[in-house]
């Protein structure tokens, strides 16, 4: 029996259909985690509190020690911060990151309680040194598909903002009671830093 | 059985108009190259914050270093953009970039007087090596080669305003505020460049 068929279509018209309905995603001009990487970058070092704590007292110290060093150790900070992170990135192991932290906070708070004042490139290297565990211990999270140069600004941005908040609250000491409220904030900054060193170790 | 000729042209017709993936960081504002190229500038911190950080170290080194640098930065820009566009490739990792990071916002938070050669120096090899990278990506996406004008414009805008203003500082204290704006960028490299060596970006 001879029916009557329908013209089959040609494999080409197929695949020309089938290329006409994928959906290829396009990412041209598209900066997919640009913002989300800046926001989490400037939330990072303000999440927290043992960095924060860290940060704040930087800044009163330098407020405490006046000129130079109040300008000193905010351009020093961030660049040892960084190198902290750069060699958290390559993998080089820091051991003791966390206890390093720990006892920044207790240091600098002790400095700030006691109103020490070393010669500028002792507190510069002393702030320096910690630096370094601040940055490897928080400068190289990057959640992934996030923008890694806006991360980095977003937390370099905050971290400076972090020392300008203590430089700020530092300006008390000009005021008898502000000398005494910082150095009652420096001894919080340290207890708190044996608490932190205290979930450290144990 | 016989193909018509059409439907394999329609197959071929399918595949060039398959939307590729594009990775390009170029910005398209709709409103033609030259403005893409005057929003690059503002939304790419690779290209912005090294601009910024040679503003900032022109402004501190003097009237005269700022003057040098405005014209020197663009026209070494322009120069390097038309011939990485010419090459058609970048031929450099990305993450040479963060070379420009360090060096100028070191330079910057350091606070070293330079000789006025030494940074028009600095600004002729910002404008080359950057603009080098805008010309390759710009032909690499099959973009026209005036986006590089609106860069150029951007660029010269920056450094005219940030210079002129560094320029004008006269409190101890500002120097101070502009030489810890250095210290961030040259962190912000310091990391940018762990993070390429990583390959995280």
């Amino acid at each position: 029996m001879i029916r009557d068929r329908a013209p089959r279509p040609s494999a080409e018209a197929v695949l020309a259909l089938l290329l006409l309905l994928a959906a290829v995603p396009v990412y041209a001009h598209e900066q997919s985690g640009q913002a989300a990487g800046f926001l989490t970058g400037l939330k990072h070092p303000v999440s927290g509190l043992d960095h924060v704590l860290a940060m704040i007292s930087v800044g009163l110290w330098g407020a405490q020690l006046g000129a130079p060093a109040m300008w000193l150790l905010p351009v020093v900070f961030p660049m040892v911060m960084a190198f902290g992170g750069f060699l958290g990135l390559l993998g080089v192991p820091l051991p003791g990151t966390e206890i390093g932290i720990a006892v920044s906070a207790i240091l600098l708070g002790l400095m700030v309680a006691l109103e020490a004042r070393p010669p500028v490139w002792v507190a510069a290297s002393l702030v320096g040194f910690f630096g370094v565990f601040h940055g490897y211990a928080h400068g190289t999270e990057l959640p992934a598909g996030e923008n890694a140069l806006l991360y980095s600004v977003g937390f370099v941005i905050a971290t400076g903002c972090l020392h300008a908040v203590g430089i700020g609250i530092g300006l008390a000491h000009r005021w008898t009671m502000g000398r005494v409220a910082l150095r009652i904030a420096g001894a919080v900054i340290a207890l708190a830093g044996v608490y932190f060193l205290w979930g450290a170790v144990s | 059985m016989t193909r018509h000729p059409l439907s394999l042209l329609g197959a071929v017709a399918a595949l060039t108009l398959l939307p590729a993936p594009a990775h390009a960081h170029l910005v398209t504002t709709g409103l033609g190259p030259l403005y893409d190229g005057i929003s690059h500038l503002f939304l790419s911190f690779e290209d912005l914050l090294p601009v910024v950080a040679l503003a900032l170290l022109a402004g501190l080194n003097g009237p005269k270093a700022g003057r040098l640098a405005l014209f020197v930065v663009p026209a070494a820009w322009l120069l390097g953009g038309l011939a990485g566009f010419a090459v058609g490739s970048p031929l450099l990792p990305g993450t040479v970039t963060a070379a420009s990071f360090l060096l100028l916002g070191g330079l910057t938070a350091a606070d070293r007087r330079l000789p006025s050669g030494g940074v028009t120096a600095l600004a002729a090899a910002l404008g080359l090596l950057h603009g080098w990278l805008n010309g390759a990506g710009i032909a690499e996406a099959g973009r026209e080669a005036l986006g590089l004008v609106g860069i150029v414009s951007a660029v010269f805008v920056v450094v005219a305003l940030l210079a002129a203003f560094v320029v004008w500082l006269r409190p101890p204290w500002t120097r101070i505020a502009v030489r810890v704006a250095g210290s961030w960028i040259a962190a912000i490299g310091l990391l940018l460049l762990g993070w390429g060596l990583r390959g995280a970006s």
